[in-house]
């Protein structure tokens, strides 16, 4: 479904993504895990055309991406950012921002639309003319999952979905995730800085420093934490908490 | 850990009063300290921050407290005019806040705000305060402390801007630090790395800390006893190292709905809330 070659982008002189190759199947979920400044959202936001100055080949359902990207790329794949309280309009109500893709794209039927893509995520109607203020953080996420949603996408691109919600909320979160992506087919590639998350929800993984990918795992390699490189183990060891011996062996990997 | 009393709450209350009504943040809050490390741990709203910023005096203007005792050794910390306050905010107790980026002045060098942090409680002319200054970024373990002695904090990294932020919250001395999710914001390596420096100071310097955070498994791992609070009350206090055994249903459903490096991709348990859990 996606695939990518050789990908290199540059923020002006900063050489940020180093030859990255992914490839994700139909209906698969990959995952892309990292530390801040890694480069792991800036392969989504290269993909999705947020970054202007790439090489190499990237092909999404066998079709090679141009620098720029039409209509029909956007109802096939759509984003979905980190931050709720960020990526929603805050004087618009949810109905208005869920209605807007469907006007864009010429859909019709928007009522009928708002009100399934709301079903989708788990909100009831009454939702549907509030405000996101009125929201708290978790419905917030869904109403950008509802939005990402309302075009019939076949791939979602999840940018840190649930690391500014409280871990009750995550769960949730994650839960609807994979019932959306059982469901509807979905093929997912998901950023996160978590591993756990990208574990749970991701069939293979690709760990990311310093805008390369230094190892690729399947999930389950990462449940067992067979993993090679020096960098991957220090992320794996890590997650597990606060270990005095282990916080001494940490390098930097500046 | 000695048994000796730092901190003594009993039954804290905290409301704030708002246009849409009374919100009380703060539910009967009781516990002890001593030189011990206390994790505070709780979702959005459950009233872990409050607890921590009331002990230091720091609630909004719109915010009432009341408690039947809230005592530091022998200062009753309900009733202190803003001078009293002086003298024990930074001096005995001080808080490190989450997120360096905005809790340093933007305009000030580094160095001269811990210079600033040290001379406001201790007589020192400059050279010994900025001597003193080196040496606490030296003890936060930053390489250069000389180069990021006159940096602006801009010019520092989010983990070593919170690396000064404790260096600054440590040079007075305090007895008690509230750590209020001192790391949340840095990566993971970098977030444990900054906690065994913070570990070791206090340690060191036989300070006791709170630490408030929203990461249960962390705080467990790195604190002597944990208090769960849900809504405004502590449903559960347990010893950090049995949190395995955490008897309340919120605790262990906060637990079991992590998601777990073991290949399972099967939902994740949902936290199903009680309203009886509210009610203390």
């Amino acid at each position: 479904m996606i695939e990518i070659n050789k990908l290199n982008a540059w923020f002006d002189d900063n050489h940020v993504l180093k030859d990255v190759d992914i490839k994700v199947p139909k209906n698969g979920s990959f995952g892309l895990v990292g530390e801040s400044g890694s480069g792991k959202s800036t392969v989504l936001r290269t993909i999705t055309g947020l970054v202007d100055d790439w090489e190499g080949q990237i092909l999404v359902n066998n079709k090679e991406l141009g620098p720029t990207r039409d209509k029909t790329f956007y109802r096939l794949a759509q984003m979905v950012f980190q931050d709720p309280f960020g990526s929603l309009h805050p004087r618009h109500t949810i109905d208005r921002i869920l209605t807007e893709p469907v006007n864009i794209h010429g859909l019709g039927d928007s009522d009928i639309r708002v009100v399934q893509a709301l079903d989708q995520v788990g909100l009831d109607n009454s939702f549907r003319f509030r405000y996101p203020h009125q929201l708290s953080g978790g419905q917030r996420q869904r109403v950008a999952i509802a939005r990402a949603l309302i075009l019939e996408p076949k791939i979602l691109l999840l940018d840190e979905p649930t690391s500014a919600l409280d871990v009750s909320i995550q769960a949730e979160v994650l839960n609807l995730l994979s019932r959306l992506r059982r469901e509807l087919g979905l093929t997912y590639i998901m950023v996160s800085h978590d591993l756990a998350v990208v574990a749970h929800m991701c069939d293979d993984i690709a760990i990311m420093n310093h805008g390369r990918i230094v190892e690729r795992a399947t999930a389950s390699q990462l449940a067992d934490g067979r993993l090679e490189h020096p960098y991957s183990q220090q992320l794996y060891k890590a997650a597990g908490g606060y270990d005095r011996a282990v916080i001494d062996s940490f390098v930097d990997w500046d | 850990m000695s048994s000796e009393t730092l901190l003594s709450v009993k039954n804290l209350e905290v409301t704030f009063n708002t246009p849409k009504g009374d919100v009380h943040a703060v539910r009967g809050v009781s516990f002890d300290l001593g030189r011990e490390r206390l994790g505070i741990v709780g979702e959005s709203g459950s009233g872990k921050s409050q607890t921590g910023r009331a002990i230091l005096g720091l609630t909004a203007a719109n915010g009432k407290i009341t408690a039947d005792q809230l005592k530091f050794h022998d200062v009753d910390l309900a009733n202190l005019t803003p001078k009293q306050w002086r003298k024990v905010r930074g001096a005995r107790i001080s808080m490190i806040m989450q997120d360096p980026k905005y809790s340093l002045n933007p305009v000030m060098t580094i160095g001269d705000q811990i210079i600033e942090a040290y001379r406001e409680h201790h007589k020192v002319n400059a050279k010994e305060a900025r001597h003193r200054a080196i040496d606490m970024l030296d003890a936060v373990k930053i390489r250069d402390p000389e180069r990021v002695f006159n940096s602006y904090p801009h010019e520092v990294s989010g983990g070593m801007g919170q690396r000064v932020m404790i260096a600054m919250m440590l040079i007075p001395d305090p007895e008690l630090i509230i750590a209020d999710e001192p790391t949340s914001a840095l990566d993971v390596t970098v977030q444990l790395q900054v906690m065994a420096i913070l570990d070791d100071l206090v340690r060191d310097r036989g300070m006791a800390l709170i630490f408030i955070s929203h990461d249960l498994q962390l705080v467990s791992s790195f604190c002597d006893r944990v208090l769960v609070m849900y809504q405004g009350h502590v449903v559960e206090e347990i010893k950090a190292s049995a949190l395995h055994e955490a008897k309340h249903p919120y605790t262990k459903g906060l637990l079991n709905c992590l998601p777990k490096m073991d290949g399972d991709h099967s939902d994740l348990p949902i936290l199903e809330r009680e309203a009886s859990w509210a009610e203390g």
